[in-house]
């Protein structure tokens, strides 16, 4: 069944098309990827499938809606949920809390409930630390609860970033490189993560990445954008072996 | 049921402590210990008390920087006098609906500054407190410029305690909320809150209201005591100051409010009797404390058991 279908989007900034007549589309359960050059627009597509950007034009259908023209939190809601590409973290706030906050969309108690101190709330409250404690420990970062984000290294806030995406309970889960400034090893680790993720929750996984040996690895399919506009679509094998691709990465053979 | 048991005691314990600290001053002031310069300082320092952690929760927790909380003082404090003075509802229904009106004010104002970030807030509702303000003045149900004066003193130790208890209160448990983290997060990162499924704009308003609501309720208990209330009374001024006390304290932390606001009154009282110079005193001071506390006399820390635990520990 599609999960996400994307038709003629196109999006642009001043006079440059960042995105142009992009087409897409996704399986429930699949783990696609979205690779091309730097400033291929690849971002930007992540930003119009969140909400951050309003397409110019194209429909963008999540399970059978348009989310476009809606806000980024009703999208949250829908089941869609990210990463970003630098990492943006609740970054004086605890790891537990930065995954807490995640949680407040399926919050069990009133504003009321809250503010009187309810039992409803104690046990709210109970419910929601040992949701995100799960959240925690599925990438090892229970034990750093009570540490500031800011303060866990570079390798952790990335996981912690997802660990918070995921607490959002999503359908699609969407990384921004995720293997951004990480060591073969640790990109390894990654991989295996990225994989263990999708069958645990079962989710449906869509990832930009510039690590090709992480893009082959794990993706089932990928897309390939350049200039805004999709040049490629297949399999690993398939997207090895394409001419643009080759071209849009390398450059052309010289005559 | 270990815990249930502790945090039972814990409850019961904090109450007494609050009857016993309120009995106290009571005592002091049905026996006259407490004199009248006392009294009012004391009441002043409430009502300081109140806006500091009521601005705190505008712009130390949701992170928006906010000017116009004198304005919505206004608003408290003419809904309330004129309730009281004008239709003879007893002060109780003065304070709800001073608190009922500022956070109406603040409903209004708040949903379409919001949506400027920064600087630009700051400017917007400087300028809407302004409005407020020369409204007021130019209102003559209110008398203008004069404000109105022969107020009855309702506001007694009893009231100002009362709502300082419940200011803190409720800013203490929304904080620790749910919503209180969703609030948090708006000012720690908007666009990641929004993707996280948090509806920034809801929560920015949701303490912009609440926050404005106490701002009122101070209002209002400040006409009550002070027989005479007029709109220059709530010009930008009392905003900078209300500010202060929540920088000096340090954003976002409610204990820090509270001691900015205790510190202020009690210097400002200290100063009184150097008229010449109390204004140098008090920039030197507040210089010297920045100079040395950047991040404010709290940071964003608060002054818990946990806190007080740790020291002790490290004492140790």
């Amino acid at each position: 069944m599609t999960l996400l279908s994307i038709n003629k989007l196109y999006k642009s900034f001043g006079g440059l098309g960042a995105v142009m007549n992009f087409n897409f589309h996704m399986e429930q359960h699949e783990l696609v990827g979205l690779i091309g050059p730097n400033g291929a627009g690849k971002t930007t597509v992540f930003n119009l499938i969140t909400g951050v950007y309003k397409p110019d034009q194209g429909e963008i259908i999540f399970q059978g809606q348009d989310l476009v023209g809606m806000s980024s939190y009703n999208i949250c809601a829908r089941g869609i949920a990210r990463t970003f590409q630098n990492i943006r973290l609740f970054n004086e706030l605890s790891v537990l809390d930065n995954v807490k906050i995640a949680c407040h969309k399926d919050v069990p108690y009133s504003l009321l409930g809250a503010l009187v101190r309810t039992p409803a709330f104690f046990k709210g409250e109970e419910r929601i630390e040992q949701q995100a404690l799960k959240y925690l420990e599925v990438f090892n970062l229970d034990i750093k609860r009570d540490e500031l984000a800011k303060n866990l290294p570079y390798g952790e806030q990335r996981r912690l970033e997802i660990s918070r995406a995921l607490a959002t309970r999503p359908k699609l889960l969407i990384l921004d490189e995720p293997a951004a400034g990480m060591n073969p090893q640790e990109t390894n680790q990654l991989m295996q993560m990225i994989e263990m993720i999708r069958q645990e929750f079962g989710l449906a996984i869509l990832l930009i990445e510039h690590d090709m040996s992480l893009v082959m690895g794990v993706c089932e399919r990928i897309y390939v954008l350049d200039y805004g506009q999709i040049i490629a679509e297949g399999l690993p094998q398939e997207i090895r072996n394409n001419k643009q691709v080759i071209e849009a990465y390398l450059g052309e053979e010289l005559n | 049921m270990q815990t249930k048991k502790i945090k039972w005691t814990r409850f019961l314990l904090e109450t007494a402590l609050l009857v016993v600290l309120f009995s106290l001053v009571q005592y002091g002031i049905s026996t006259r210990m407490l004199s009248q310069y006392y009294q009012i300082n004391l009441t002043s320092m409430c009502i300081n008390i109140i806006l500091a952690v009521s601005l705190n929760l505008i712009n130390g927790f949701t992170g928006q920087l906010s000017l116009g909380h004198a304005g919505f003082m206004a608003v408290g404090a003419y809904t309330a006098v004129i309730m009281t003075t004008k239709m003879d509802y007893p002060l109780l229904a003065g304070l709800v609906g001073a608190f009922l009106a500022a956070s109406a004010a603040g409903f209004v104002i708040g949903v379409p500054t919001l949506r400027l970030k920064g600087d630009y807030l700051a400017i917007a509702t400087l300028a809407l407190g302004e409005i407020i303000r020369v409204t007021l003045q130019n209102i003559d149900y209110v008398n203008g410029p004069a404000g109105i004066s022969g107020i009855p003193k309702l506001t007694t130790w009893a009231w100002l305690y009362g709502a300082v208890v419940l200011t803190i209160l409720v800013v203490v448990n929304l904080i620790n909320s749910s919503y209180g983290r969703a609030i948090i997060s708006v000012r720690e990162d908007e666009i990641a809150a929004e993707l996280m499924g948090i509806n920034t704009t809801k929560y920015k308003v949701m303490a912009f209201v609440i926050g404005a609501g106490f701002a009122g309720l101070a209002g209002a208990l400040y006409g009550h005591y002070f027989y005479i209330i007029k709109p220059e009374t709530f010009n930008f001024m009392k905003s900078f100051d209300i500010l202060v006390m929540v920088v000096l304290g340090g954003l976002g932390s409610t204990t820090g409010a509270v001691i900015a606001a205790i510190f202020i009154t009690v210097l400002t009282a200290a100063l009184q009797p150097f008229p010449e110079i109390r204004m140098i005193l008090y920039a030197l001071i507040l210089i010297i404390v920045m100079i040395y506390r950047p991040q404010g006399l709290m940071g964003n820390k608060e002054l818990s058991r946990q806190t007080l635990g740790r020291i002790w520990g490290a004492r140790r």
